[in-house]
């Protein structure tokens, strides 16, 4: 939990925030769901609330108009639009600059609460939080489809006002139910010379529009509801008319019981504080969880040390100590990396807002489909993927997706389907962005990558080598630049980002019929297992999930190779590369040497060394600022016996092995 | 302004609960140790209503409410009975009393802080 309370809620409006969206995105697909507006309300309401105890007044007053507008649609007077959540959308927004960057134009939410306010209340209907002034001849139009009119009588116990009990505090509780009108009853006030000063007389009729009342007025007259009068009886008519209360004699409005509700009624507004609820889930900042991952890292270095000493040794109490440690660490290692691991689906939320905007923007009708929202990545990761991801999906609704019309030719539904879904498997996880689009059209890309310069028209490629060139850096084949998609930046940045997470992805594609992109990932960055070994006296951990196979390296290919070095594997040639001569080792080459194939999305390449010493646990730490520019290392690990190892950077030197081939193949 | 609740407990760490539960919402308390003492500070402050318990030494809950709604001061005051028990014989006594309403023990700060919002409003 972090000390500072302005930062906790920062964290907490930043959560509700994101609810708050979600409620508003959902509530544009069922307008008419309660509890969806009751959620958007809550969301408001506690940001409200928590925001003027922590000092933020800007967005306690802001958020205040807010919820005021949105109370209208909550009561029914207002019905939920495409164009009021769009416009509470940028709300939203606005609420979220003000917290994150109080400086920045306050004033910008002037527009923005006009826009909200004429929206809910055209007539300048006043939104009393009360009972209404009069009982007001206004029909109430929005009310929810199957809510009916209640007519509600009752008269308190005459000891109540003595006995603590506030009427106008009941009124106001029914009040919130729905839609009233409120009455005051007289005919049992006595005459003056027979009136009691402590005794409550009046009765009330309040005219509901509610579903079915009934339990929730057990809870506003909870604790009374023995010793008094109460009728709740259905309405046949609608809304009385003006004519009809006038004719009601008896029944005279009381201008005072609403003079004092005013007078009564609390400076400022009610506010629901924010309840306490004992949660069973802990907050921690992502930086202890980073230091715990880090300790856990040394404590397995320490572990497998401790190992290679018992191994060593003959003394059994050793053994038996290192075992059990081993077994500790392991199941220590396991939990931390648990702890890290977030669901995706709240990547995925953000998503629907994106969607939601490109929608309206591009004027496209589309469906966003999501699944596996409960899949679980490391929260790194998670964060990383962000915007790969957010490039994915405009490329699948601009790119992808046909105009209206063009889908109504091809026989398709005038709605477009983009699914965004993620799947374990194995140690990896999936992540892909389908559309039903028109596919990818490879002639356009190769007439698109000729033009400039990433093809000469005489070279030939497959279907899917074209699709890769989608990668390339500069590359679009968009026919005019949106300010969405269409600049080029952007696949290049999402396979670069990709590659970093050492991840893959893949390009599919049913002309006609639509594109899939395919992100494979593994499930952590932070431990690996890995392939140890030894080039001269260096030793060099490659990532097992890159390795495909160890071969000898044959005597024939060590010979032939002063020209091209490709090795025959199983009939298909694969370029191998000498670490030897890559990392200019010193001392004489051992008799046997090995190659150890690796490979990534650009293909297979082998890597000669001079022993191949075993799996291990890799604990992969970060190179320093001063390295992170080799490119042949992704980091390096401490191994069992102290020494350090580089981690290989498959697969750039996959890219380097193709190209050095390419050279050579140019040269011979 | 915001309003002054009187605790009155002779657990403290029951008025410690609700004491902190109701700072927590913004509200001002103050607290005592049985219904005698609670009675001298609700009579002699500004009290906008009360939370008393039944069973305490010196002067009951019952007794308190009794003699509260007796002074000119506990007059519209609410007043709030934390019980262990639900039973409808001791509601209507407390309603005789003069009770305003009533939170059976155990109870969740919420719900705490749900009747008192619901009687006094804050």
């Amino acid at each position: 939990m972090s000390s500072d309370p302005a930062e906790t809620f920062r964290q907490e409006a930043r959560e509700l925030l994101e609810q708050l969206e979600q409620g508003l995105l959902d509530l544009e697909q069922n307008p008419a769901d309660a509890d969806l507006v009751n959620s958007v309300f809550r969301a408001l309401h506690t940001i409200k609330g928590s925001g003027a105890m922590f000092g933020f007044t800007d967005v306690a007053a802001f958020v205040h108009e807010f919820e005021t507008a949105f109370d209208r649609v909550r009561k029914g007077h207002s019905p939920v639009t495409g164009e009021l959540v769009a416009i509470a959308l940028d709300a939203k927004d606005h609420v979220h600059t003000l917290i994150e960057d109080p400086q920045s134009a306050i004033d910008a939410g002037v527009p923005i609460l006009e826009a909200l306010r004429a929206l809910v209340e055209p007539d300048r209907f006043p939104a009393a939080p009360m009972p209404a002034a009069k009982p007001a001849p206004v029909a109430e139009p929005a009310a929810p489809a199957a809510a009916s009119r209640w007519r509600i009588r009752f008269h308190l116990p005459s000891d109540a006002l003595l006995y603590g009990t506030n009427p106008v505090l009941l009124l106001g509780e029914i009040a919130e139910l729905g839609p009233c009108e409120i009455t005051a009853l007289t005919d049992a006030v006595p005459t003056l010379d027979a009136i009691d000063l402590e005794d409550s007389y009046l009765g009330w009729q309040v005219d509901l529009t509610h579903l079915d009342p009934t339990a929730a007025l057990d809870d506003v007259f909870l604790f009374l509801k023995d010793g008094m009068d109460l009728s709740i009886e259905p309405l046949v008519d609608a809304a009385p008319t003006i004519a009809q209360l006038a004719a009601e004699a008896d029944e005279v409005e009381l201008h005072a019981v609403t003079e004092a509700v005013a007078l009564r009624e609390p400076e400022g507004e009610r506010t629901d504080r924010a309840t306490v609820t004992t949660g069973t889930s802990l907050r921690v900042p992502a930086e202890r969880l980073d230091e715990l991952m880090d300790r856990v890292g040394e404590l397995v270095i320490a572990q497998a040390r401790l190992s290679q000493m018992a191994a060593h040794s003959a003394d059994p109490n050793l053994k038996t100590v290192a075992e059990e440690l081993e077994r500790l660490s392991s199941g220590l290692r396991d939990t931390t990396m648990g702890i890290r691991m977030v669901p995706i689906g709240s990547l995925f939320a953000r998503f629907r807002r994106l969607v939601h905007d490109l929608s309206r923007d591009l004027d496209k009708q589309i469906e966003f489909i999501t699944s596996g929202e409960e899949t679980e990545l490391d929260k790194t990761m998670i964060e990383r993927l962000a915007d790969p991801l957010v490039h994915l999906i405009r490329n699948a609704v601009d790119h992808g997706l046909e105009g209206a019309e063009a889908r109504v030719q091809a026989g398709k539904p005038v709605k477009g389907t983009v699914r965004l879904s993620a799947v374990y498997a194995g140690a990896e996880v999936t992540i892909s962005v389908t559309d039903d689009g028109a596919g990818l059209d490879a002639a356009r890309i190769r007439q698109k990558a000729e033009e400039q310069g990433l093809l000469t028209p005489d070279q030939r490629l497959s279907d899917q080598e074209l699709y890769q060139l989608i990668f390339a850096p500069g590359f679009s084949t968009a026919k005019e630049v949106t300010s969405l998609s269409g600049r080029g930046v952007g696949m290049d940045v999402v396979k670069r980002t990709i590659d970093g997470l050492r991840g893959k992805i893949e390009l599919s594609t049913v002309p006609g019929e639509g594109t899939t992109a395919t992100l494979r990932l593994p499930l952590t960055l932070a431990i690996i297992e890995g392939m140890l070994v030894r080039v001269g006296n260096g030793r060099y951990s490659i990532p097992l999930s890159a390795v495909e196979e160890c071969v000898e390296l044959p005597a024939s290919a060590d010979i032939a190779s002063r020209g091209r070095s490709f090795l025959d594997i199983r009939g298909s040639l694969v370029p191998f590369l000498r670490l030897r001569e890559v990392f200019a080792a010193s001392g004489e080459p051992d008799g046997h040497q090995k190659v150890v194939i690796v490979s990534s999305s650009e293909g297979r390449v082998g890597l000669v060394v001079d022993q191949i010493i075993g799996n291990t646990q890799t604990v992969i730490k970060q190179l320093s600022k001063l390295h992170s520019g080799l490119e042949t290392f992704s980091g390096a690990t401490i191994l069992g016996d102290g020494t350090v190892a580089l981690i290989l950077d498959t697969s750039h030197l996959v890219s380097y092995g193709q190209a050095q081939e390419q050279q050579l193949g140019r040269a011979a | 302004m915001s309003k002054t609740i009187l605790t009155i407990d002779d657990s403290a760490s029951i008025r410690q609960m609700v004491a902190l539960t109701l700072k927590g919402a913004g509200l001002n308390v103050i607290e005592a140790g049985n219904g005698a003492e609670g009675l001298t500070k609700a009579t002699t402050e500004t009290v906008h209503a009360v939370i008393t318990d039944l069973n305490m030494p010196v002067m009951n809950g019952l007794e308190f409410l009794r003699k509260f709604r007796q002074h000119p001061a506990g007059k519209g005051v609410p007043v709030i009975l934390l019980t262990t028990e639900s039973d409808d014989e001791l509601k209507r006594q407390a309603r005789e009393s003069g009770a305003t309403g009533w939170i059976v023990k155990p109870f969740k700060q919420d719900q705490l802080l749900a009747v008192v919002k619901k009687v006094t409003g804050a």
